[in-house]
Formats: structure tokens, C-alpha cells, sequence
């Protein structure tokens, strides 16, 4: 166990590496080179002039390369032009990242809560109408985008009910104190019951839009991994034993098909970033997902940087997260 | 299993393939005995009410975008309702003669738009699935058939691909370009789908390097190239097309989704469903319907896709031939 940790810990630092690779291909690909991109439109000769040699534009490629690293070590990605001028990127992405931490966990519960059970129900009554009614609506959640379910979700309990707010993380008129930033955990923290309650109401909307994908997924995981789980001879064996049936279907079906619903859990993340980005920007809710679309129409290079690295090494990590569990969970997979 | 069906044509067997010496290659004769694979495959679609939904669907959309220029009531790159709209009163066009599903915030009449729109779309989804599909395939035969350091290398940068959101990869790639086009969208949602196809190809070639029928293709001395494009690809065939047709819906949608966030084409005269859902949004609260129609043709057409893919993907799992 311990040497497959160093090894797939080893293979991070190689993602990373490449990644930041990548990165900085990327960034010097950009039109007008690096220094006009990060630099923003509203950019003076001489500041310009300033940057290229900072950037160490004029030096080698390599030396390039390392200083480029230094940066990222240090957590200098630069200075939002478009986001918030002026502000260094990694404070905007401090200061917003807790937003999305919130939507994306209150999203993956809501699709593992209602999915898991879901998907298990829908395989153990395969072929009947509720079966294929999961089947085709799972497959319907895939397909619409997600910009025009939360739309849709607006349009009606928020523009057409009221009963719900239709833009923001909190309401104007509710005091409160920002102590980790988390809105919902900072009220119960101080004690403003209030500003708790209103923050879950900013929440419902976009965590629900958001969990629709994920949703999908791991009701169609689920259901696929019991299927297969039930077929299995070890199912057959613990009910020639003439186990209870309780106890098959806790211990040998559902702790088995536990298994793919693990993994794909872990590559949901990547996904939830990006419909991050668009349910953020329908419901103005001040994320790292509203600043990506905001930094990309703004052509705000910087910010599009750490967003980039962020989302990518969030992924890398909760991915070997995963891996490791599953390996804890399941022996094969330590020997491969 | 019967190799014989009352419906099923039998196929015309091949005439023997010989090799230098005039030789009947006996051994290709005797694989084609019995049913293939596909042929089951194709049997048990032909009863799956989901594959016939999906294929009426997609096969409707083609259509309708081959012959989008005598559907169109209108010409659909023409504001010739302009006069009916105003942003002081919030107006759009009504429905009216010749207009059935009246014009939208610039006066282009609706229904002409979604029609000529389907081409956009059709043109996304085919374009980016077949650039995504040659790049996946050049890398993954690369990586899977050579192995060794180059494997390596290509899987690297692959896994750092895949472990960029795929929308937030696509936003990088449309920033490179300094104007925004169709072909830029193209473009940034066919990278996307690179990786993906290259994981798929090579983990299937992965699996059958040590195989029996490639250890028996060695053993006859038959150069390693032909042995890849032979033996290893055309059994690597049928998850990339159930790959490919999700594809072409997820790349429908991306692009739909980068037009939204505002990357699509400056041009207005070439409609596009994404571009209109996007400039619609502003009218969420008052006419719904100018983001519901084209939403509701980009659900339609990517659930299409999807249907017959999650279905291919059940006809030719092996482990459903019965």
C-alpha cells in the first residue's frame, strides 16, 4: 500500500509538471505575446515595456521557463485587468474560492444522496416502466446544457413563483460577519441564524442546476455496477448459503458496486468546475466559475491562469484521493 | 445461435483472399463461418425502442439541415421584421402570416433561424467529433502500439488534458485565437475531445497486444504496421463509434455552451442555436420562448445522439450476445 501511495503521489508531480508546461506554451502562445495578455488593452507603452522585462521576455527560453516556475511557486500569477483591476489573481481566487467549495459540495451530495439509491432501486427493478422512466431522464439531464436549466429553474421559482432568489450568494439587507467565508457555515459560527438561512436560499438554485449532471452519472453508474454485481457467482454462493437477503444486499451487492460509483465521484469534479462556470454566470454568484467567464470575456489572462492551474491540480488531487480509497477498498487494485 | 434467419439476407461470401504464392487464406474462410458480431449487434438494435427514438431524431435533424433552404419560410439572414421591434415597449415581432413563430430581439423571423441554425450545429458536431477522432487516433495508435518512452509521453500530456475541464480547456484554446468564429469553436471543442478518443485507443490496443489473435498474427510473421492496422485497430472499432456518436452530442453542447459565454461568430447572418440561447438570455423574464426554441432544438438533437450511442454501446457489449 505504502509503495503504491509514493507511486501515484510520484505520478502527480509529473501532471503538475507538465501542466505548468503547458501553461506557460499556452501563455506564450497567446496573441500579442504574454506581455500585452497580461498586461490588458488599457496597458501604457512603458508599463508594458516594464513587464517584458520582468517577464524576462528578452532572455532565453529556459531561463524563461524558471522564473516562470519561481512565479507559480511563489503564487505570482499577476494582476487582474478585467475581474477586478488591480487586484493580484491569487487574491480573487482566495477570495472566491470558498463560493465554489460551497456550490460544488452541496451539488455532489445532493447527486450522491438522491443518485445512490436511486440508480440501486432502478436496477433492482429492471426492464419495469420506473426502471426506463430513470434510464431516459438520466439520459434527458445529460443533454440539456446546463446554462439553460438554470434558466429554466430562474424563470420559474424565482422570476415567475418568488419563491426562491434569483441572483447571489446573499441578500443585500442581511448583516453578516465573514469569518471562513463559507456563507452558510460563517452564521451558524457567529450565531446569525439569519444570514445561514438566507445563504441556503441563494444555494438551492444553483446547487440543484448543478447536481442535475452529476445526478445523471451516478445514477447511471449505479445502476450499471449492481446489475453487473448481481450476476455475480459470489451473489449466487451467499444465497445458496441462504444468507439473508438483508445481508446480500449490504455486504456483497451494494459494497462491490460501491466501487465504479467511487471513481466516478472523483471524475465528476472536473465536470462540476465547468458547469460551475456557466451556472455561476446565470445566478450571478460570486465563484471562481463567474470569475472564469468573467476573466475570459475580459480576455483577463491572469486570472484565467490560476483558474486554469487550480481547477486542473484540484482535480489531480481528488482524483489520487480516489484512487487511494479505492485501494484501500479493494485489494486487486494495490498489485497493479 | 442460428446462423440462419428468415430475415436476414445471408451475405455474399468474399471471394478467397490469396496471398503470394496463390494460396486460399483457409483461415479467414473459417472466421467468417457463423454470426459476427455486428450482424448481432444490428439484429438486436433493430428491436431497441431507444436506438429507433435516437435514430428518428437524428435522422429528422439531417434532414432538416440538408433541406433547411426549402423548409425556411424566410430568408433567415435578413432582419425584415426590424420595424416591429422596440426595446422602450420590450416588443418583439408577434406570430403572423408568413412568420409562424414570429422574429426574434433583432427581427429575424424565428423559425427560419432555428431551421437554417441546424446546419451550424450539424456542421459543430460532425467537424469537432471527426478532428477529435484523427488526433485521438494518431496518438493513441502511437502510444499503444509503440509503447516504451513514447507511450509514456503522449499519456502524460493526455492526463493533463483530461484533468483540465473539458469547458475550461476549450475557453483556453478559444483564447489563442484574437477573433472569435465558428471555427474557432470548432476548433477548441475538437481538442477537447482528443484526449479522449487517444485514452479509448490505446487502452484497447493496450489489452490486446498480448492476445492470442495478435500472437498468432505474430507467429505467422506478419509485420508489426499491418498487425496494428489489421488486427489490433478493427477490433478497437466498436467503442469509438459509441464514443464518437456521445461525442457528437457533448460537442454539440460544448459548443452551444462557448457560444453562450460569448466566443461565437461576430456574424449574425449565419444563425447558430447556442449564439441564439445566449443573446436570448436577456429576454428570460419576458419572452421565454426566444431561449425555449432553440434550447429546446439543441436537447433534442444532443438527446438523439446520445440515444443511439448509449444503445450502440448495449448492442455491442459481448456480453449481452445471448
Amino acid at each position: 500500500m505504502l509503495r503504491f501511495t509514493v507511486r501515484r503521489v510520484l505520478q502527480l508531480a509529473v501532471v503538475i509538471a507538465v501542466l505548468a508546461l503547458l501553461l506557460f506554451a499556452w501563455l506564450r502562445s497567446l496573441p500579442g505575446g504574454p506581455a500585452s495578455a497580461l498586461c490588458g488593452d488599457r496597458c501604457s507603452e512603458a508599463a508594458r515595456a516594464q513587464l517584458q522585462t520582468s517577464l524576462g521576455l528578452d532572455r532565453s527560453l529556459p531561463v524563461q521557463l524558471g522564473s516562470f516556475v519561481g512565479r507559480v511557486v511563489r503564487g505570482d500569477f499577476g494582476t487582474s485587468t478585467g475581474v477586478q483591476p488591480g487586484v493580484s489573481a491569487s487574491q480573487i481566487f482566495l477570495d472566491r474560492f470558498p463560493a465554489t467549495v460551497e456550490l460544488a459540495l452541496a451539488a455532489i451530495v445532493l447527486a450522491v444522496v438522491l443518485g445512490v439509491p436511486l440508480g440501486y432501486l432502478s436496477a433492482r427493478r429492471r426492464g419495469t416502466w420506473l426502471d426506463n422512466v430513470g434510464v431516459v431522464g438520466s439520459l434527458i439531464g445529460v443533454a440539456v446544457p446546463v446554462f439553460f436549466l438554470a434558466f429554466l429553474l430562474k424563470y420559474v421559482f424565482a422570476v415567475k413563483l418568488g419563491w426562491l432568489p434569483s441572483a447571489g450568494r446573499q441578500a443585500v439587507d442581511i448583516n453578516s460577519t465573514t469569518v471562513t467565508g463559507f456563507a452558510t457555515l460563517d452564521g451558524l459560527l457567529t450565531g446569525e441564524y439569519d444570514a445561514t438561512l438566507d445563504a441556503l436560499k441563494h444555494l438551492v438554485l444553483p446547487a440543484v442546476t448543478l447536481a442535475t449532471i452529476p445526478f445523471a452519472v451516478v445514477f447511471r453508474i449505479t445502476r450499471a455496477a449492481v446489475l453487473d454485481v448481481l450476476d455475480e457467482d459470489y451473489v449466487r454462493t451467499a444465497e445458496a448459503k441462504g444468507l439473508l437477503a438483508r445481508t446480500i444486499r449490504s455486504r456483497h451487492v451494494l459494497r462491490n458496486a460501491m466501487l465504479p460509483v467511487v471513481t466516478t465521484i472523483g471524475l465528476q469534479v472536473g465536470a462540476l468546475l465547468a458547469g460551475a462556470v456557466l451556472t455561476e454566470t446565470v445566478f450571478a454568484y460570486r465563484g471562481l466559475g463567474d470569475a472564469l467567464a468573467t476573466a475570459f470575456r475580459e480576455r483577463d489572462y491572469s486570472v484565467l491562469q490560476v483558474l486554469i492551474l487550480a481547477a486542473a491540480i484540484v482535480y489531480v488531487v481528488v482524483n489520487l484521493l480516489v484512487d487511494l480509497s479505492y485501494a484501500l477498498i479493494d485489494p486487486r487494485v494495490r498489485t497493479r | 445461435m442460428s446462423t440462419t434467419s428468415t430475415t436476414d439476407p445471408t451475405p455474399v461470401p468474399e471471394p478467397p483472399r490469396r496471398d503470394l504464392l496463390g494460396r486460399k487464406k483457409r483461415l479467414d474462410d473459417l472466421a467468417d463461418s457463423g454470426v459476427s458480431l455486428s450482424t448481432d449487434a444490428w439484429r438486436r438494435l433493430r428491436r431497441n425502442p431507444v436506438f429507433l427514438l435516437g435514430g428518428a431524431i437524428i435522422t429528422v435533424f439531417v434532414l432538416v439541415a440538408i433541406f433547411a433552404d426549402l423548409l425556411a419560410p424566410q430568408d433567415a439572414s435578413v432582419t425584415m421584421l426590424a420595424d416591429q421591434v422596440s426595446r422602450a415597449r420590450n416588443a418583439i415581432p408577434p406570430s403572423q402570416p408568413g412568420h409562424p413563430l414570429g422574429g426574434d430581439q433583432f427581427g429575424y423571423d424565428l423559425l427560419s433561424r432555428l431551421i437554417v441554425g441546424s446546419r451550424q450545429t450539424l456542421l459543430v458536431g460532425v467537424l469537432a467529433t471527426l478532428i477529435g477522432l484523427a488526433g485521438g487516433l494518431t496518438l493513441g495508435t502511437l502510444a499503444g502500439a509503440l509503447g516504451g518512452r513514447v507511450d509514456t509521453v503522449i499519456m502524460r500530456v493526455v492526463d493533463v488534458l483530461l484533468s483540465i475541464p473539458s469547458l475550461l480547456l476549450a475557453i483556453s484554446i478559444t483564447a489563442l485565437f484574437s477573433q472569435g468564429s465558428l471555427y474557432t469553436v470548432i476548433v477548441a471543442v475538437a481538442v477537447v475531445q482528443i484526449p479522449v478518443f487517444a485514452r479509448l485507443l490505446r487502452g484497447s490496443l493496450l489489452a490486446q497486444r498480448d492476445s492470442d489473435h495478435v500472437l498468432a498474427a505474430r507467429s505467422l510473421g506478419i509485420k508489426p504496421v499491418p498487425i496494428v492496422f489489421r488486427h489490433m485497430l478493427p477490433n478497437a472499432i466498436s467503442p469509438v463509434i459509441v464514443q464518437s456518436t456521445l461525442v457528437l452530442a457533448t460537442s454539440i453542447i460544448d459548443a452551444a455552451a462557448l457560444s453562450f459565454l460569448g466566443v461565437g461568430n461576430p456574424d449574425r447572418s449565419r444563425p447558430e442555436w447556442g449564439q441564439m440561447l445566449g443573446e436570448a438570455q436577456g429576454f428570460i423574464d419576458s419572452h421565454p420562448s426566444l431561449a425555449f426554441y432553440p434550447a429546446g432544438a439543441i436537447v433534442l438533437v444532443a438527446l438523439g445522439f446520445t440515444l443511439v450511442g448509449e444503445s450502440l454501446r448495449e448492442a455491442l457489449d459481448p456480453k449481452n450476445r445471448r
